[in-house]
């Protein structure tokens, strides 16, 4: 290889490879890491909030021209993170590969030889032996094996190492990070997430088509999803009514039928408390809020629609809002937009919620009305009312025409459209049902991880070393580490243990030493 | 008095207390001006001496008074609420700072580093002068999300985590100082003079901050490994990008890097030093910074 002719490509690499596995490399890319985590935790995420993302933008119209190009969004899918990331492990696996193969072959290797000159250690200790050469070496022998270590006897020394664990705590340590970001891609490929609303009453079954949105893995069959089914019998909230965090949450709790391949039985989900499916997957209670029921009759006098509508909360209080649709009324069809207070208190700018549990439920309306349509198929969204073909229904002034209903009230809509009643309200909550395969495999790696960082923290490898030779005792060592402590004192019980020609002198000393 | 109060009045008290233990190690520092590393054998700086000794004694008597005090104002908290005391900022920085101040007591007492009380002193009246003036709330039970044996074993982990990276920087900048000061003092060819001569060597004090860093970084590590099993049972996913979840992430990442440094050549010394200093910023910014600036998932501030 060297004295050959000279390739420059294989130079480069070789140069390339060298500098990326070098230490100073990982802590440029360590650093680098840090830094580009940063941006995600200040700038909304869509994978975090999309509707704060759309906020956003809408506020920041300036910075959304920078962000968005670059990446800003989904800084920590960019390609530019992972770049970071993935340039980090290539590096690490660089590092640790030769230092793996140096380790398999010294950890079988003896101690090193005596040295020539003892006494130039960092620590050393001399004095006169009062038993024979091989009395004073068995004693010395048996206090470094009663120590631990590995020991390399010759006629006139010994010497002693430990601490090889150091090496394989750090390269274990490594290793269980690649296992890691290996058991983080196996959950990404092969997992799923998704979230649906479900009403008090109603059911959920696990199918794609069911999921208000859903992210799968591109290795995830989404047609071949594990049959289940949830029904949510009841919830209930509780919230704080005292003076100190008063509407802070205190209780969620709902009592859910689940429906799988072991049967049916009735469980409670909670916030900590997900409920797991035979299949493996994970049910988690994300949220919750408020479905308003309604009885909507048409022009002719049919009930052209009846039940909960999904609201959604606004603020912290619970005020919602939501939009009924009644495409099926007839002569003309209807529509109402809607905002619900739940505990409603009417104040100069208007009502608004002054608590979140459903003290004196209020609901404010506006109504529309146009000619019939036919069924498009094209999804719209059941939260926003297009106005398009739509007419508002006027009061007697021209103004728009609002109610303000509590339960049981109605309002009856001009020109004998039909009206429309407020029958009471009912809760929803949000369902998220998760699979990470690769989670079990993560948490081994990490766990074994972790042990591994804190052998390599604390195991200290050291050397000692005694020679004898016209009847005095030499004994040496020296660190392998700068954070050891305890040198000179294991330095001294190994001359005690060589002079003396007892391996456990220690009790001797022990008291000396109480009184440094 | 209600339980709460009197944990609230002993934990004011506490911080005059540290407060006041920071005055006197203060004096102990600048009694101890233009004296040598070691006492003269004419007996020249004796008065001098014990005067500095009795200032640095009586510092350290009266943070373990406040520390007596500060301990039972953070169980009297614990017994008011019926439950572990750290569920916002309020009491998760006084149990830090419990931690913190636990740790400070075995150093002095065990090891012998009074030394190390003026900073200290400093960080505790500083820490809980915060937290009784602008972090305050009154006992209140947890939202249905902190309902978890994982609340106990989180937070705790990260409290005490958090008590050593605080000390561990307050070493590197102790080490800094002295550093500059042992090579002022090679350059001009004198020797040390003052507080700092009593101080350990450079080389010394980067060892207590590294014994106190490796310390915090495998609990730090579990801190963030329990947190994100929580999350797993809490909302059905590990990890969430939250702003919390990524700040600990980018303490964690720096930590790391300080381990790395002092293995490096080139970056040990003031380099690995300042990564430390850094490393507790990036702390701090995620309790402080990340609870009042950013909304989350780690909404808990209770301000």
């Amino acid at each position: 290889m060297s004295g050959g002719r000279s390739r420059p490509v294989v130079e480069f690499l070789r140069w390339a490879w060298g500098q990326l596995t070098s230490m100073r490399t990982a802590l440029a890319l360590l650093f680098l890491l840090a830094i580009a985590a940063i941006p995600g935790s200040m700038i909304p995420q869509t994978s975090v909030s999309p509707i704060q993302v759309l906020d956003f933008k809408r506020e920041h119209p300036t910075l959304d021209k920078i962000f968005e190009p670059l990446g800003m969004y989904h800084v920590y899918t960019s390609a530019a993170f992972s770049a970071v990331y993935l340039l980090l492990f290539v590096s690490l696996i660089g590092c640790i590969l030769p230092r793996i193969a140096k380790y398999l072959r010294g950890v079988r290797k003896p101690p090193p030889r005596l040295p020539a000159r003892v006494d130039r250690l960092p620590s050393t200790d001399t004095g006169p032996i009062t038993v024979p050469t091989d009395v004073a070496l068995d004693a010395a022998e048996g206090w470094l094996r009663s120590k631990r270590y590995r020991t390399l006897r010759s006629a006139d020394g010994i010497s002693a190492e430990r601490g090889y664990l150091r090496e394989a705590g750090n390269l274990v340590f490594h290793i269980s990070l690649v296992a890691v970001l290996l058991g983080l891609a196996w959950s990404n490929l092969l997992g799923f997430h998704g979230t649906a609303v479900v009403v008090e009453g109603r059911g959920f079954s696990n199918a794609i088509t069911q999921y208000d949105d859903f992210t799968s893995g591109p290795m995830t069959d989404t047609d071949a999803l594990e049959p289940f089914s949830i029904d949510v019998d009841s919830f209930t909230a509780e919230f704080e009514t005292g003076s100190v965090q008063r509407g802070a949450a205190r209780r969620f709790d709902a009592n859910v039928t689940v429906n799988d391949a072991s049967g049916t039985r009735k469980e409670l989900l909670t916030v900590n408390e997900p409920v797991l499916t035979a299949g493996g997957s994970q049910v988690n209670l994300l949220g919750h809020g408020y479905a308003p029921t309604f009885t909507v009759r048409d022009g002719k006098g049919d009930v052209a629609f009846s039940g909960p509508v999904v609201f959604l909360p606004q603020d912290g209080n619970f005020a919602s809002i939501g939009v009924v649709k009644v495409p099926d009324a007839r002569p003309q069809r209807l529509a109402f937009e809607a905002f619900f207070y739940p505990t409603a208190v009417l104040g100069k700018n208007g009502p608004s919620s002054v608590f979140p549990d459903a003290l004196n439920p209020e609901v404010y309306l506006n109504a529309w009305h146009g000619d019939p349509v036919k069924e498009t198929g094209i999804p719209e969204s059941v939260y926003t009312l297009n106005t398009s073909g739509l007419t508002q229904f006027t009061g007697d002034g021209g103004e728009p025409l609002r109610a303000a209903l509590v339960v049981g009230g109605g309002m009856t809509l001009p020109d004998g459209l039909g009206s429309i009643t407020f029958d009471g309200w009912k809760r929803w909550v949000k369902l998220q049902v998760s699979q990470t395969p690769g989670n079990l495999a993560t948490l081994v790696s990490i766990a074994i991880g972790v042990a591994g960082l804190c052998v390599s923290l604390f195991v200290r490898p050291r050397r000692l070393f005694v020679r004898i030779g016209d009847g005095v005792a030499t004994v040496g060592g020296l660190d392998r580490t700068d954070a050891a402590s305890g040198l000179d004192e294991e330095v001294a019980h190994l001359l005690v243990a060589a002079t003396q020609g007892q391996p456990h002198p220690a009790d001797q000393l022990t008291s000396e030493e109480s009184t440094p | 008095m209600t339980l709460s109060e009197w944990s609230y009045t002993l934990m004011v008290a506490a911080m005059v207390a540290y407060l006041l233990a920071f005055g006197l190690a203060a004096l102990e520092w600048s009694s101890a001006r233009g004296l040598g590393a070691l006492r003269p054998e004419d007996g020249s700086e004796d008065v001098a001496r014990t005067r500095v000794d009795f200032f640095g004694r009586l510092a350290l008597f009266v943070t373990t008074m406040g520390a007596a005090m500060h301990i039972i104002a953070v169980v009297l908290r614990g017994v008011a609420a019926q439950r572990a005391p750290w569920g916002n900022m309020y009491e998760f920085i006084t149990t830090a700072m419990a931690f913190g101040v636990i740790l400070y007591l075995v150093f002095a007492y065990r090891f012998k580093m009074r030394w190390l009380g003026l900073p200290v002193d400093l960080l505790l009246s500083i820490g809980l002068g915060v937290a009784v003036t602008a972090f305050y709330v009154d006992v209140a039970p947890l939202v249905p999300a902190l309902h978890s044996i994982w609340f106990i074993i989180h937070i705790v982990a990260a409290a005490i985590a958090g008590a050593a990276f605080n000390i561990g920087a307050l070493t590197s900048i102790l080490y800094l100082i002295r550093g500059r000061s042992e090579r002022r003092a090679e350059e001009a060819g004198v020797q040390l003079r003052g507080y700092l001569a009593k101080l350990p060597s450079a080389r010394r004090l980067d060892l207590i901050s590294y014994r106190l860093i490796a310390f915090a970084v495998p609990l730090w590590t579990f801190t963030i490994v329990a947190g994100a099993i929580w999350a797993q049972y809490a909302w059905g996913r590990f990890w969430n990008w939250d702003p919390k979840e990524t700040w600990s992430l980018v303490t964690w990442v720096v930590y790391v890097a300080y381990l790395h440094a002092r293995a490096t050549a080139g970056w040990r010394g003031r380099p690995a030093a300042l990564i430390a200093i850094l490393g507790v910023v990036a702390f701090w910014f995620n309790f402080i910074g990340v609870n009042l600036l950013f909304s989350g998932l780690h909404s808990y501030a209770g301000i």
